[in-house]
């Protein structure tokens, strides 16, 4: 349960006394052991922080989920087979978590993304304060989600927050809204932070990815009377493929497993209404003790980030593995 | 700025456009910077001020927000623990990671694509998934309300990525420099501590910022290891504040802005390693 096996490896290695060998053992055969050694004691440290806190983690989740279990006192003992997967997708929450992460999804990648390739385009012109700009869309993503979370709490509070003080002073009294209080408006509101803390960091990627398009294939489309726009259209977002994908990937995987933000700014509430997959799993988990359930849900997790990212990588990604970024990065 | 435009037209045109280029970079600034600048002049009012006089300068100023973060213990207790698991997290980390990545990136052995393929899965197992068994598993080994409940595992979610930066990095440098370094009676241990290690210091230094601002924002991790507020890292003292002290909106800010002075500070020093690291990663992941 532990650690998986190294079968792949010998074992002989770690202890082997490095002159072991009588004279006649030629020194081909000595380095290979040597060679051996090395790979072992450089590897294991490694795999052994990693078997241990990343892929038993994995598996102690896989079997605790086959049980009631409250996580007091030794080993799960109430073996009820699949009974807390057929709960988890009969419970309303959880069918709604899924929903709810699929509406975030989709707003990313047509109004968050677009929005951070739009701006990484006019960044890439030449224009006065361009590295300010820069500097300062991507500042949010280092702050911690809690700091935005607790920011944005202030800021979208019904009475003295900023946004609804805004909203009033150039009267617009009817858009107010208690934001974060209110079913209706919570999930447009988290995506505005979602938006605020995150955008930079794509526009970083689309930035890096445009400026390893060479120059001379958009004058070329000039000089053939592309306009700007069919420049753009034609030569850059072809070329700009790989990134794109990539950073779409990215926003997906961390929609699935979205925890903090949502945490510190509603709680996954008002009644469930901003609840994700993560924050269900954390009140059963760690608030109610019901610790076979939640990590039925973390199973749950596990599966859908994995099987998306092993579609996505074999479909989507297929054509991009030596796109036209990588190899740039690996000149670096 | 095209002052030399030869078409009139044209000139004018290209001044359109940067007036609009220009404007809709602002408004999109504005959006970033008012929620900060709110937070940094409101911890200067009081909270009755905030609704009062939203939008103007404090008047009167009121230094006691943050005077009162600065002179409590808890807030530099704080931000020491933040530094000790970042830093602790960062070594251990880049230690194991660029050992490893040495053995991807220049021995050939059998199994070494399975294992590289291994870590490199890791990149999909975020911390949210394994929270729960990972809890269980650090409760077992008595690593709660230690320090080491959330160093170590850090280090290990840090692994993948990190493995696969340096393993590109490394790949990088010319294979004679080792067979030089052989023939002069390098061993394999002394290739890699005197000569590789040296010669990656820029991707070490990539590896390293990209591990202590995951580690300095961690949140959910502290959240369940922790317990004793002896140990609390700046996240969540800001959490802690904020419920404590919900009501008085101007004091929490002045929290948030004083929590987010070394985070800014830093991104203001290291902001190329950041950028690049998260690039290269994104990229190569």
């Amino acid at each position: 349960m532990t650690r998986p096996a190294l079968t792949d490896r010998p074992k002989t290695t770690a202890g082997m006394p490095r002159r072991a060998g009588p004279p006649a053992v030629s020194s081909a055969r000595r380095r290979r052991f040597r060679g051996l050694a090395t790979i072992t004691l450089f590897l294991l440290p490694a795999f052994v922080l990693f078997g241990l806190l990343v892929l038993a983690p994995i598996a102690v989740a896989v079997y605790t989920s086959f049980f009631k279990w409250n996580g007091l006192g030794g080993l799960p003992e109430n073996w009820i087979g699949l009974d807390n997967f057929t709960r988890m997708f009969a419970d309303e929450v959880f069918i709604g978590d899924l929903q709810r992460g699929a509406v975030l999804i989709i707003l990313s990648i047509t109004i968050q993304l677009p929005l951070s390739l739009a701006i990484a385009m006019l960044l890439n012109q030449k224009m006065r304060g361009r590295a300010f700009y820069r500097l300062l869309f991507f500042a949010p993503y280092v702050l911690s989600e809690v700091i935005t979370g607790v920011l944005f709490t202030m800021i979208l509070s019904p009475d003295e927050g900023l946004a609804n003080q805004i909203l009033g002073a150039i009267g617009l009294e009817w858009l107010q809204s208690s934001w974060l209080a209110e079913p209706s408006t919570v999930m447009m509101s988290l995506f505005l932070v979602m938006t605020w803390k995150y955008f930079g960091f794509h526009m970083i990627l689309y930035l890096a990815g445009r400026q390893g398009i060479p120059k001379e294939l958009g004058e070329a489309a000039a000089i053939d009377g592309a306009s700007s726009w069919e420049q753009f259209r034609y030569v850059t977002l072809p070329l700009l493929g790989p990134t794109i994908r990539i950073s779409v990937f990215l926003s997906i995987i961390y929609s699935i497993q979205l925890f903090d933000l949502v945490w510190v700014l509603t709680g996954g509430g008002p009644v469930h209404s901003s609840e994700t997959m993560a924050v269900t799993m954390f009140q059963f988990g760690f608030k109610r003790t019901q610790i076979g359930y939640a990590s039925a849900i973390s199973v749950v997790m596990f599966l859908i980030s994995l099987v998306f990212a092993l579609g996505y990588q074999r479909f989507v990604m297929r054509r991009d593995t030596q796109g036209a970024i990588t190899t740039m990065g690996d000149q670096r | 700025m095209t002052a030399h435009a030869k078409a009139h037209g044209r000139s004018r045109f290209t001044w359109l456009r940067t007036i609009s280029l220009h404007s809709v970079v602002l408004v999109l600034g504005a959006f970033i910077v008012i929620p900060l600048l709110f937070a940094l002049v409101g911890g200067f009012k009081s909270t009755s001020q905030l609704s009062t006089n939203p939008f103007g300068l404090p008047s009167p100023w009121v230094p006691e927000n943050y005077t009162e973060v600065l002179f409590s213990s808890s807030f530099w207790r704080q931000l020491v623990n933040s530094l000790f698991v970042a830093l602790a997290t960062t070594v251990i980390l880049v230690s194991l990671a660029a050992m490893a990545a040495y053995v991807f990136a220049r021995f050939a052995f059998r199994g070494r694509e399975f294992l590289y393929t291994l870590f490199a899965m890791g990149l999909m197992f975020p911390f949210a998934v394994a929270i729960l068994p990972l809890f269980v598993l650090l409760r077992t080994l008595g690593l709660l309300d230690n320090p080491f409940g959330v160093i170590l595992p850090q280090a290990a979610f840090g692994l993948p990525l990190t493995i696969i930066i340096l393993r590109a990095f490394f790949r990088t440098i010319p294979r004679e420099v080792e067979e030089a370094a052989t023939i002069d009676g390098c061993s394999a241990f002394g290739f890699f501590w005197r000569i590789l290690l040296p010669m990656a210091r820029p991707a070490l230094a990539t590896v390293s910022v990209l591990a202590i601002v995951a580690s300095w924002n961690n949140f959910f991790l502290p959240l369940v290891i922790f317990n004793d507020p002896n140990w609390w890292t700046l996240p969540l003292g800001v959490q802690q504040f904020y419920g404590q002290y919900s009501s008085d909106t101007a004091r929490i800010l002045a929290y948030v802005v004083l929590a987010m002075v070394p985070a800014l500070a830093f991104y203001a020093v290291a902001e190329r390693q950041l950028i690049g690291g998260l690039t290269a990663g994104a990229t190569k992941g």
